[in-house]
Protein backbone atom coordinates (compact mmCIF):
# COMPACT_ATOMS: atom_id res chain seq x y z
CA UNK A 1 0.00 0.00 0.00
CA UNK A 2 2.74 1.95 0.72
CA UNK A 3 4.55 1.56 -2.36
CA UNK A 4 1.13 2.15 -4.16
CA UNK A 5 1.01 5.71 -2.48
CA UNK A 6 4.44 6.15 -2.48
CA UNK A 7 4.28 6.16 -6.44
CA UNK A 8 1.06 8.18 -7.14
CA UNK A 9 2.97 11.18 -5.10
CA UNK A 10 5.56 11.19 -7.48
CA UNK A 11 8.56 12.20 -5.16
CA UNK A 12 6.15 15.14 -4.10
CA UNK A 13 5.88 16.13 -7.64
CA UNK A 14 2.67 14.59 -8.32
CA UNK A 15 1.26 17.96 -8.85
CA UNK A 16 2.59 18.50 -12.16
CA UNK A 17 3.82 14.66 -13.08
CA UNK A 18 0.15 13.58 -12.75
CA UNK A 19 -1.49 16.55 -15.26
CA UNK A 20 0.88 16.09 -17.66
CA UNK A 21 0.14 12.55 -18.28
CA UNK A 22 -3.73 13.30 -18.10
CA UNK A 23 -3.40 15.80 -20.13
CA UNK A 24 -1.95 14.35 -22.88
CA UNK A 25 -3.71 11.19 -22.75
CA UNK A 26 -7.20 13.56 -22.93
CA UNK A 27 -5.96 15.41 -25.35
CA UNK A 28 -4.95 12.45 -27.53
CA UNK A 29 -7.67 10.65 -26.95
CA UNK A 30 -10.06 13.91 -27.60
CA UNK A 31 -8.45 14.08 -31.22
CA UNK A 32 -8.44 10.53 -31.56
CA UNK A 33 -12.89 10.35 -31.21
CA UNK A 34 -13.27 13.29 -32.88
CA UNK A 35 -11.55 12.12 -35.93
CA UNK A 36 -13.11 8.12 -35.79
CA UNK A 37 -16.74 10.27 -35.30
CA UNK A 38 -16.07 12.77 -38.30
CA UNK A 39 -15.07 9.38 -40.42
CA UNK A 40 -18.12 7.39 -39.60
CA UNK A 41 -20.49 10.33 -39.87
CA UNK A 42 -19.13 11.12 -43.12
CA UNK A 43 -19.75 7.47 -44.51
CA UNK A 44 -22.85 7.67 -43.28
CA UNK A 45 -23.98 10.61 -45.40
CA UNK A 46 -22.15 9.19 -48.44
CA UNK A 47 -24.35 5.31 -48.12
CA UNK A 48 -27.28 7.67 -47.70
CA UNK A 49 -26.66 9.80 -50.65
CA UNK A 50 -25.61 6.54 -53.05
CA UNK A 51 -29.08 4.84 -51.97
CA UNK A 52 -31.06 7.73 -52.16
CA UNK A 53 -29.78 8.13 -55.88
CA UNK A 54 -29.79 4.37 -56.60
CA UNK A 55 -33.42 4.51 -55.94
CA UNK A 56 -34.25 7.73 -57.67
CA UNK A 57 -32.23 6.08 -60.61
CA UNK A 58 -31.67 2.33 -60.57
CA UNK A 59 -29.73 2.44 -63.70
CA UNK A 60 -27.32 4.80 -62.55
CA UNK A 61 -26.83 3.78 -59.57
CA UNK A 62 -23.94 1.22 -59.61
CA UNK A 63 -21.26 3.36 -60.88
CA UNK A 64 -21.91 6.13 -58.19
CA UNK A 65 -22.21 3.02 -55.44
CA UNK A 66 -18.64 2.36 -55.81
CA UNK A 67 -16.68 3.39 -52.75
CA UNK B 1 -18.30 11.57 -63.50
CA UNK B 2 -14.82 13.92 -63.71
CA UNK B 3 -15.57 14.69 -60.40
CA UNK B 4 -15.52 11.00 -59.04
CA UNK B 5 -12.78 10.14 -61.55
CA UNK B 6 -10.64 12.57 -59.71
CA UNK B 7 -10.92 10.49 -56.47
CA UNK B 8 -9.97 7.63 -58.21
CA UNK B 9 -6.08 7.92 -57.11
CA UNK B 10 -7.67 8.38 -53.20
CA UNK B 11 -9.67 5.75 -53.48
CA UNK B 12 -6.96 3.25 -54.46
CA UNK B 13 -4.64 4.63 -51.70
CA UNK B 14 -7.76 4.35 -49.48
CA UNK B 15 -7.97 0.65 -50.30
CA UNK B 16 -4.62 -0.25 -49.66
CA UNK B 17 -4.87 1.93 -46.35
CA UNK B 18 -7.85 1.11 -44.30
CA UNK B 19 -6.08 -2.19 -43.41
CA UNK B 20 -3.33 -0.84 -42.11
CA UNK B 21 -5.49 1.02 -39.38
CA UNK B 22 -6.05 -1.79 -37.15
CA UNK B 23 -2.70 -2.36 -37.15
CA UNK B 24 -1.27 1.19 -36.20
CA UNK B 25 -3.74 1.12 -33.58
CA UNK B 26 -2.75 -1.90 -32.16
CA UNK B 27 0.77 -1.29 -32.51
CA UNK B 28 0.43 2.20 -30.70
CA UNK B 29 -1.00 0.76 -28.05
CA UNK B 30 1.42 -1.68 -27.57
CA UNK B 31 4.38 0.85 -27.77
CA UNK B 32 2.78 3.71 -25.42
CA UNK B 33 2.04 0.94 -22.81
CA UNK B 34 5.59 -0.58 -22.63
CA UNK B 35 6.73 3.41 -23.01
CA UNK B 36 4.30 4.39 -19.79
CA UNK B 37 5.37 1.18 -18.17
CA UNK B 38 9.31 1.61 -18.28
CA UNK B 39 8.58 5.19 -17.99
CA UNK B 40 6.76 5.47 -14.57
CA UNK B 41 7.78 2.20 -13.33
CA UNK B 42 11.67 1.41 -14.48
CA UNK B 43 13.41 4.23 -15.50
CA UNK B 44 15.03 6.19 -12.28
CA UNK B 45 14.49 9.62 -10.77
CA UNK B 46 16.77 11.99 -11.70
CA UNK B 47 18.96 12.92 -8.89
CA UNK B 48 18.59 16.59 -9.52
CA UNK B 49 15.21 17.11 -11.21
CA UNK B 50 13.83 13.94 -9.25
CA UNK B 51 10.63 12.53 -10.13
CA UNK B 52 9.37 15.28 -12.08
CA UNK B 53 11.86 14.33 -14.65
CA UNK B 54 9.04 11.59 -15.95
CA UNK B 55 7.50 14.35 -17.46
CA UNK B 56 10.15 14.45 -20.11
CA UNK B 57 8.77 10.86 -21.61
CA UNK B 58 5.27 13.14 -22.81
CA UNK B 59 7.15 16.18 -23.65
CA UNK B 60 10.13 15.33 -25.63
CA UNK B 61 8.09 13.19 -27.88
CA UNK B 62 5.03 16.11 -28.25
CA UNK B 63 8.05 18.51 -29.21
CA UNK B 64 9.55 15.84 -31.44
CA UNK B 65 5.97 15.14 -33.07
CA UNK B 66 5.49 19.39 -33.29
CA UNK B 67 8.12 19.91 -35.70
CA UNK B 68 7.68 16.15 -37.25
CA UNK B 69 4.12 17.36 -38.22
CA UNK B 70 5.02 20.56 -39.38
CA UNK B 71 7.52 18.97 -41.56
CA UNK B 72 4.97 16.84 -42.97
CA UNK B 73 2.94 19.39 -43.86
CA UNK B 74 5.25 21.10 -45.94
CA UNK B 75 6.28 17.86 -47.52
CA UNK B 76 2.58 17.54 -48.31
CA UNK B 77 2.44 21.32 -49.38
CA UNK B 78 5.43 21.04 -51.83
CA UNK B 79 3.83 17.83 -53.52
CA UNK B 80 0.61 19.46 -53.68
CA UNK B 81 1.76 22.68 -55.38
CA UNK B 82 4.22 20.81 -57.67
CA UNK B 83 2.51 17.46 -58.85
CA UNK B 84 -0.49 18.73 -57.98
CA UNK B 85 -1.44 15.51 -56.46
CA UNK B 86 -5.00 15.19 -54.58
CA UNK B 87 -3.60 13.75 -51.43
CA UNK B 88 -1.29 15.58 -50.79
CA UNK B 89 -3.61 18.38 -49.85
CA UNK B 90 -5.47 16.06 -48.62
CA UNK B 91 -2.62 14.71 -46.40
CA UNK B 92 -1.89 18.74 -45.05
CA UNK B 93 -4.92 19.56 -43.87
CA UNK B 94 -5.71 15.80 -41.84
CA UNK B 95 -1.92 16.54 -40.06
CA UNK B 96 -2.51 20.50 -39.09
CA UNK B 97 -5.04 19.66 -36.03
CA UNK B 98 -2.67 16.43 -34.78
CA UNK B 99 0.43 18.98 -35.00
CA UNK B 100 -1.52 21.57 -33.29
CA UNK B 101 -2.14 19.02 -30.33
CA UNK B 102 1.08 18.20 -30.11
CA UNK B 103 2.80 21.40 -29.55
CA UNK B 104 -0.22 22.50 -27.52
CA UNK B 105 0.80 19.27 -25.39
CA UNK B 106 4.32 20.33 -25.15
CA UNK B 107 3.72 23.72 -23.98
CA UNK B 108 1.36 22.54 -21.59
CA UNK B 109 3.77 19.86 -20.41
CA UNK B 110 6.73 22.30 -20.68
CA UNK B 111 4.88 24.57 -18.58
CA UNK B 112 4.05 21.75 -15.89
CA UNK B 113 7.97 21.05 -15.94
CA UNK B 114 8.99 23.87 -15.87
CA UNK B 115 6.90 25.23 -12.77
CA UNK B 116 8.73 22.97 -10.38
CA UNK B 117 11.94 23.76 -12.34
CA UNK B 118 11.93 27.37 -12.55
CA UNK B 119 9.36 28.16 -9.82
CA UNK B 120 6.71 29.91 -12.54
CA UNK B 121 4.39 28.13 -14.93
CA UNK B 122 5.93 29.91 -18.08
CA UNK B 123 9.90 31.06 -18.82
CA UNK B 124 10.49 33.01 -21.94
CA UNK B 125 13.13 30.36 -22.61
CA UNK B 126 13.87 29.49 -26.18
CA UNK B 127 12.36 26.38 -26.86
CA UNK B 128 9.54 27.27 -25.18
CA UNK B 129 9.04 30.49 -26.95
CA UNK B 130 9.71 28.84 -30.49
CA UNK B 131 7.17 26.13 -29.54
CA UNK B 132 4.35 29.27 -29.08
CA UNK B 133 5.28 30.55 -32.57
CA UNK B 134 5.20 27.41 -33.89
CA UNK B 135 1.51 26.83 -32.53
CA UNK B 136 0.70 30.28 -33.93
CA UNK B 137 1.96 29.10 -37.04
CA UNK B 138 -0.57 25.90 -37.00
CA UNK B 139 -3.23 27.82 -36.35
CA UNK B 140 -2.76 30.16 -39.12
CA UNK B 141 -2.76 26.82 -41.03
CA UNK B 142 -5.87 25.71 -40.21
CA UNK B 143 -7.88 29.12 -40.09
CA UNK B 144 -6.75 29.82 -43.51
CA UNK B 145 -7.45 26.42 -44.40
CA UNK B 146 -10.85 26.77 -43.62
CA UNK B 147 -11.69 30.04 -44.47
CA UNK B 148 -12.50 29.61 -48.05
CA UNK B 149 -16.10 28.30 -49.61
CA UNK B 150 -14.50 25.94 -51.97
CA UNK B 151 -12.46 24.04 -49.52
CA UNK B 152 -9.62 23.18 -52.44
CA UNK B 153 -8.78 27.02 -52.86
CA UNK B 154 -8.23 26.87 -49.07
CA UNK B 155 -6.19 23.97 -49.06
CA UNK B 156 -4.10 25.23 -52.03
CA UNK B 157 -3.52 28.67 -49.97
CA UNK B 158 -2.50 26.85 -46.92
CA UNK B 159 -0.47 24.91 -48.55
CA UNK B 160 1.92 28.02 -49.83
CA UNK B 161 1.41 29.17 -46.13
CA UNK B 162 3.25 25.99 -44.75
CA UNK B 163 6.00 26.41 -47.45
CA UNK B 164 6.30 30.19 -46.70
CA UNK B 165 6.29 29.19 -42.73
CA UNK B 166 8.48 26.63 -43.27
CA UNK B 167 10.80 28.37 -44.96
CA UNK B 168 10.43 30.70 -41.56
CA UNK B 169 10.60 28.24 -39.06
CA UNK B 170 14.67 27.99 -39.07
CA UNK B 171 15.40 32.09 -39.39
CA UNK B 172 12.40 32.42 -36.43
CA UNK B 173 14.27 29.76 -34.70
CA UNK B 174 17.47 31.40 -34.86
CA UNK B 175 16.38 34.62 -33.97
CA UNK B 176 14.58 33.38 -30.86
CA UNK B 177 17.76 31.97 -29.59
CA UNK B 178 19.39 35.02 -30.12
CA UNK B 179 17.02 37.32 -28.79
CA UNK B 180 17.00 34.85 -25.65
CA UNK B 181 20.92 34.51 -25.20
CA UNK B 182 20.90 38.44 -25.18
CA UNK B 183 18.31 38.45 -22.09
CA UNK B 184 19.13 35.54 -20.27
CA UNK B 185 22.79 34.66 -20.03
CA UNK B 186 23.11 32.47 -17.74
CA UNK B 187 20.82 29.59 -18.30
CA UNK B 188 18.60 27.52 -15.78
CA UNK B 189 17.89 23.74 -15.74
CA UNK B 190 17.51 23.04 -19.52
CA UNK B 191 14.07 21.35 -20.64
CA UNK B 192 16.17 18.57 -22.27
CA UNK B 193 17.23 17.35 -18.68
CA UNK B 194 20.61 16.72 -18.14
CA UNK B 195 22.88 13.87 -19.38
CA UNK B 196 20.33 10.81 -20.33
CA UNK B 197 20.87 7.85 -18.81
CA UNK B 198 20.04 4.92 -21.22
CA UNK B 199 17.59 3.78 -19.11
CA UNK B 200 15.37 6.61 -19.99
CA UNK B 201 16.25 6.60 -23.44
CA UNK B 202 13.95 3.23 -24.14
CA UNK B 203 10.66 5.04 -22.62
CA UNK B 204 11.58 7.63 -24.17
CA UNK B 205 12.33 5.99 -27.51
CA UNK B 206 9.44 3.80 -27.17
CA UNK B 207 7.09 7.09 -26.82
CA UNK B 208 8.57 8.96 -29.44
CA UNK B 209 7.93 5.66 -31.95
CA UNK B 210 3.97 5.20 -30.34
CA UNK B 211 3.53 8.89 -30.70
CA UNK B 212 4.55 8.57 -34.64
CA UNK B 213 2.14 5.56 -35.03
CA UNK B 214 -0.93 7.66 -33.66
CA UNK B 215 -0.10 10.57 -35.61
CA UNK B 216 -0.24 7.90 -39.07
CA UNK B 217 -2.72 6.36 -37.43
CA UNK B 218 -4.85 9.66 -37.12
CA UNK B 219 -3.69 10.54 -40.11
CA UNK B 220 -5.48 7.51 -42.29
CA UNK B 221 -8.20 7.76 -40.30
CA UNK B 222 -8.74 11.71 -41.13
CA UNK B 223 -7.50 11.76 -44.91
CA UNK B 224 -10.31 8.88 -45.08
CA UNK B 225 -12.65 11.23 -43.82
CA UNK B 226 -11.64 14.40 -46.22
CA UNK B 227 -11.67 11.96 -49.14
CA UNK B 228 -15.23 11.08 -48.28
CA UNK B 229 -16.21 14.48 -47.29
CA UNK B 230 -15.16 15.49 -51.14
CA UNK B 231 -17.18 12.75 -52.70
CA UNK B 232 -19.86 13.72 -50.57
CA UNK B 233 -19.54 17.65 -51.76
CA UNK B 234 -19.01 16.12 -55.35
CA UNK B 235 -22.61 14.20 -55.39
CA UNK B 236 -24.29 17.01 -54.07
CA UNK B 237 -22.73 19.06 -56.36
CA UNK B 238 -23.84 17.18 -59.52
CA UNK B 239 -27.58 16.77 -57.65
CA UNK B 240 -28.05 20.62 -57.78
CA UNK B 241 -26.44 20.78 -61.53
CA UNK B 242 -28.50 17.73 -62.53
CA UNK C 1 10.31 46.63 -68.67
CA UNK C 2 11.67 49.32 -66.34
CA UNK C 3 9.25 51.65 -67.61
CA UNK C 4 6.05 49.43 -67.25
CA UNK C 5 6.99 48.93 -64.03
CA UNK C 6 7.65 52.22 -62.83
CA UNK C 7 4.36 52.69 -64.22
CA UNK C 8 2.68 50.44 -62.01
CA UNK C 9 4.26 51.76 -59.18
CA UNK C 10 2.69 55.38 -59.82
CA UNK C 11 -0.55 53.56 -60.77
CA UNK C 12 -0.64 52.34 -57.37
CA UNK C 13 0.65 55.51 -55.63
CA UNK C 14 -1.83 57.69 -57.40
CA UNK C 15 -4.68 55.24 -56.05
CA UNK C 16 -3.39 55.73 -52.64
CA UNK C 17 -3.50 59.02 -53.40
CA UNK C 18 -6.85 58.96 -54.72
CA UNK C 19 -8.05 57.21 -51.77
CA UNK C 20 -6.98 60.02 -49.89
CA UNK C 21 -5.60 59.87 -46.36
CA UNK C 22 -4.58 56.72 -46.22
CA UNK C 23 -1.38 56.94 -45.05
CA UNK C 24 -2.07 59.62 -42.80
CA UNK C 25 -4.69 57.70 -40.83
CA UNK C 26 -1.44 54.41 -41.21
CA UNK C 27 0.46 57.11 -38.94
CA UNK C 28 -1.89 58.46 -36.87
CA UNK C 29 -2.67 54.71 -35.36
CA UNK C 30 1.03 54.59 -35.48
CA UNK C 31 1.34 57.48 -33.32
CA UNK C 32 -2.08 56.82 -30.87
CA UNK C 33 -1.21 53.04 -30.36
CA UNK C 34 2.50 54.75 -28.93
CA UNK C 35 0.93 57.22 -27.04
CA UNK C 36 -1.05 54.74 -24.96
CA UNK C 37 2.06 53.12 -23.79
CA UNK C 38 2.66 56.05 -20.93
CA UNK C 39 -1.20 55.39 -20.09
CA UNK C 40 -1.03 51.87 -19.84
CA UNK C 41 2.75 51.87 -17.62
CA UNK C 42 3.02 55.38 -16.38
CA UNK C 43 4.80 58.23 -17.10
CA UNK C 44 7.96 57.21 -15.46
CA UNK C 45 10.77 58.56 -17.73
CA UNK C 46 13.41 55.57 -17.02
CA UNK C 47 10.36 52.76 -17.94
CA UNK C 48 9.53 54.99 -20.90
CA UNK C 49 12.87 55.52 -22.01
CA UNK C 50 13.31 51.33 -21.49
CA UNK C 51 10.71 50.07 -23.36
CA UNK C 52 11.01 52.57 -26.47
CA UNK C 53 12.47 50.66 -28.83
CA UNK C 54 10.06 47.91 -28.61
CA UNK C 55 7.13 50.04 -28.13
CA UNK C 56 7.60 51.87 -31.48
CA UNK C 57 8.75 48.83 -33.62
CA UNK C 58 5.88 46.43 -32.06
CA UNK C 59 3.66 49.39 -33.12
CA UNK C 60 5.28 49.67 -36.25
CA UNK C 61 4.39 45.88 -36.66
CA UNK C 62 0.68 46.59 -35.91
CA UNK C 63 0.60 50.13 -38.49
CA UNK C 64 1.79 47.99 -41.44
CA UNK C 65 -0.83 45.42 -41.23
CA UNK C 66 -3.10 47.92 -40.94
CA UNK C 67 -3.32 48.51 -44.68
CA UNK C 68 -2.12 45.18 -46.07
CA UNK C 69 -5.52 43.42 -46.20
CA UNK C 70 -6.28 45.81 -49.19
CA UNK C 71 -3.20 45.48 -51.08
CA UNK C 72 -4.30 43.28 -53.81
CA UNK C 73 -8.23 43.23 -52.46
CA UNK C 74 -9.41 46.44 -53.91
CA UNK C 75 -7.77 45.44 -57.52
CA UNK C 76 -9.31 41.59 -56.93
CA UNK C 77 -12.67 42.54 -56.26
CA UNK C 78 -13.53 44.94 -59.26
CA UNK C 79 -11.39 42.39 -61.71
CA UNK C 80 -8.23 44.54 -62.57
CA UNK C 81 -6.24 42.09 -60.73
CA UNK C 82 -7.03 39.16 -63.46
CA UNK C 83 -6.76 42.14 -66.34
CA UNK C 84 -2.80 42.80 -64.83
CA UNK C 85 -2.09 39.03 -64.71
CA UNK C 86 -3.09 39.03 -68.50
CA UNK C 87 -0.59 42.07 -68.93
CA UNK C 88 2.99 40.97 -70.47
CA UNK C 89 4.36 42.10 -66.47
CA UNK C 90 4.52 38.74 -65.02
CA UNK C 91 2.78 38.39 -61.60
CA UNK C 92 5.88 38.30 -59.42
CA UNK C 93 6.83 42.34 -60.91
CA UNK C 94 3.47 43.14 -59.94
CA UNK C 95 3.81 42.01 -56.53
CA UNK C 96 7.23 44.08 -56.32
CA UNK C 97 5.64 46.89 -57.54
CA UNK C 98 2.82 46.65 -55.32
CA UNK C 99 5.04 46.08 -52.19
CA UNK C 100 7.42 49.41 -53.40
CA UNK C 101 3.98 51.32 -53.55
CA UNK C 102 3.05 49.86 -50.33
CA UNK C 103 6.41 50.51 -48.47
CA UNK C 104 5.99 54.04 -49.81
CA UNK C 105 2.92 55.00 -48.56
CA UNK C 106 3.35 53.29 -44.88
CA UNK C 107 6.95 52.58 -44.57
CA UNK C 108 8.27 55.44 -45.01
CA UNK C 109 5.65 57.60 -43.32
CA UNK C 110 6.67 55.46 -40.11
CA UNK C 111 10.12 56.17 -40.43
CA UNK C 112 9.65 59.71 -40.71
CA UNK C 113 7.53 59.59 -37.51
CA UNK C 114 9.76 57.53 -35.55
CA UNK C 115 11.51 60.02 -33.95
CA UNK C 116 9.20 62.12 -32.23
CA UNK C 117 7.55 59.00 -30.92
CA UNK C 118 11.08 58.31 -29.62
CA UNK C 119 11.62 61.64 -28.10
CA UNK C 120 7.58 60.95 -26.60
CA UNK C 121 8.83 58.27 -24.84
CA UNK C 122 12.39 59.52 -23.59
CA UNK C 123 14.39 57.61 -25.68
CA UNK C 124 18.06 57.78 -25.55
CA UNK C 125 19.60 59.77 -28.25
CA UNK C 126 22.37 57.49 -29.33
CA UNK C 127 19.06 55.61 -30.29
CA UNK C 128 17.80 57.72 -33.01
CA UNK C 129 19.80 57.11 -35.56
CA UNK C 130 19.94 53.47 -35.06
CA UNK C 131 16.07 53.34 -34.81
CA UNK C 132 15.59 54.95 -38.39
CA UNK C 133 18.19 53.39 -39.67
CA UNK C 134 17.08 50.04 -38.52
CA UNK C 135 13.30 51.06 -39.63
CA UNK C 136 14.55 51.43 -42.83
CA UNK C 137 15.76 48.06 -43.52
CA UNK C 138 13.46 46.46 -41.87
CA UNK C 139 9.87 47.93 -42.79
CA UNK C 140 10.66 46.88 -46.55
CA UNK C 141 10.79 43.03 -45.25
CA UNK C 142 7.45 43.59 -43.88
CA UNK C 143 5.43 44.82 -46.84
CA UNK C 144 7.32 41.89 -48.51
CA UNK C 145 6.03 39.19 -46.03
CA UNK C 146 2.91 41.09 -45.61
CA UNK C 147 2.31 41.04 -49.57
CA UNK C 148 2.53 37.11 -49.17
CA UNK C 149 -0.37 37.35 -46.27
CA UNK C 150 -2.59 39.65 -48.48
CA UNK C 151 -2.46 37.54 -51.51
CA UNK C 152 -3.60 34.37 -49.86
CA UNK C 153 -6.72 36.08 -48.03
CA UNK C 154 -7.75 36.68 -51.75
CA UNK C 155 -11.52 35.40 -51.58
CA UNK C 156 -11.35 34.42 -48.64
CA UNK C 157 -14.02 35.29 -45.32
CA UNK C 158 -12.88 37.67 -42.51
CA UNK C 159 -9.94 38.56 -44.46
CA UNK C 160 -7.95 41.17 -42.02
CA UNK C 161 -8.12 39.54 -38.77
CA UNK C 162 -6.72 36.10 -40.78
CA UNK C 163 -4.50 38.39 -42.29
CA UNK C 164 -2.66 39.35 -38.84
CA UNK C 165 -3.23 36.16 -37.70
CA UNK C 166 -0.78 34.44 -40.67
CA UNK C 167 1.59 37.12 -40.62
CA UNK C 168 2.77 38.40 -37.30
CA UNK C 169 4.19 35.62 -36.29
CA UNK C 170 6.37 35.90 -39.56
CA UNK C 171 6.91 39.17 -38.50
CA UNK C 172 8.74 38.15 -35.11
CA UNK C 173 12.70 37.71 -36.76
CA UNK C 174 12.33 41.45 -38.05
CA UNK C 175 11.31 42.46 -34.18
CA UNK C 176 13.80 41.22 -32.24
CA UNK C 177 17.01 42.43 -34.40
CA UNK C 178 15.21 45.53 -34.83
CA UNK C 179 14.87 46.02 -31.07
CA UNK C 180 18.20 44.41 -30.78
CA UNK C 181 20.18 46.86 -32.75
CA UNK C 182 18.44 50.10 -31.15
CA UNK C 183 18.89 48.20 -27.39
CA UNK C 184 23.11 47.71 -28.19
CA UNK C 185 22.83 51.45 -30.08
CA UNK C 186 21.91 52.69 -26.84
CA UNK C 187 23.43 50.02 -24.33
CA UNK C 188 26.66 50.91 -26.44
CA UNK C 189 27.45 48.02 -27.97
CA UNK C 190 28.22 47.21 -31.58
CA UNK C 191 25.28 46.66 -34.08
CA UNK C 192 26.64 45.95 -37.19
CA UNK C 193 25.56 41.86 -36.33
CA UNK C 194 21.73 42.97 -35.96
CA UNK C 195 22.28 45.31 -39.44
CA UNK C 196 24.02 42.76 -41.52
CA UNK C 197 20.86 40.30 -40.47
CA UNK C 198 18.41 42.45 -40.97
CA UNK C 199 19.72 43.36 -44.69
CA UNK C 200 19.97 39.48 -45.09
CA UNK C 201 16.42 38.98 -43.98
CA UNK C 202 15.63 41.87 -46.35
CA UNK C 203 17.36 40.36 -49.47
CA UNK C 204 16.34 36.45 -48.81
CA UNK C 205 12.65 38.10 -48.46
CA UNK C 206 13.37 39.89 -51.72
CA UNK C 207 13.03 37.16 -54.16
CA UNK C 208 10.59 34.53 -52.26
CA UNK C 209 8.46 36.92 -51.47
CA UNK C 210 7.07 37.92 -54.51
CA UNK C 211 7.31 34.42 -55.73
CA UNK C 212 4.83 32.86 -53.26
CA UNK C 213 2.23 36.15 -53.19
CA UNK C 214 2.26 35.71 -57.01
CA UNK C 215 1.56 32.02 -56.62
CA UNK C 216 -1.24 33.23 -53.89
CA UNK C 217 -2.77 35.76 -56.77
CA UNK C 218 -2.69 32.60 -59.45
CA UNK C 219 -4.47 30.71 -57.14
CA UNK C 220 -6.98 33.00 -56.45
CA UNK C 221 -7.80 33.72 -59.81
CA UNK C 222 -8.26 29.80 -60.58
Amino acid sequence: MNTISSFLDMGGYAAFVWPSFGLSAVLLIGIFVISVRTLKANHATLDALNNEAERASPSEGPAQGET
Amino acid sequence: MAMIERFANPNRFLTLTRPLVPWLGGLTLLSLGAGLYLGLFQAPADYQQGESVRIMYVHVPAAWMAMFCYTSMAISAAVGLIWKHPLADVAGKATAPVGAVFTFLALATGSLWGKPMWGTWWVWDARLTSMLILFFLYIGYMALSNAFDNPQRGAKAAAILALVGFINVPIIKFSVDWWNTLHQPASVIRMDGPSIHPSMLWPLLLMAIGYTLFYLWVLIIRMDADVTAGKIRALRQRRVHG
Amino acid sequence: MMRRFSLLVRRDLRLAQRQGLDSLMVVMFFVIAVVLFPFGVGPEPGILARIAAGVIWVAALLSTMLSLERLFLTDYEDGSLELLALSPVTLEVLVLAKVIAHWLTTGLPLIIAAPLLAVLLNMDADGFWVLIGALALGTPTLSLLGAVGAALILGSRRGGVLLSLLILPLFIPVLIFGVSAVDSAIGGYAIKAQFLILGGLFVFALPLCPWAAAAGIRQSLE
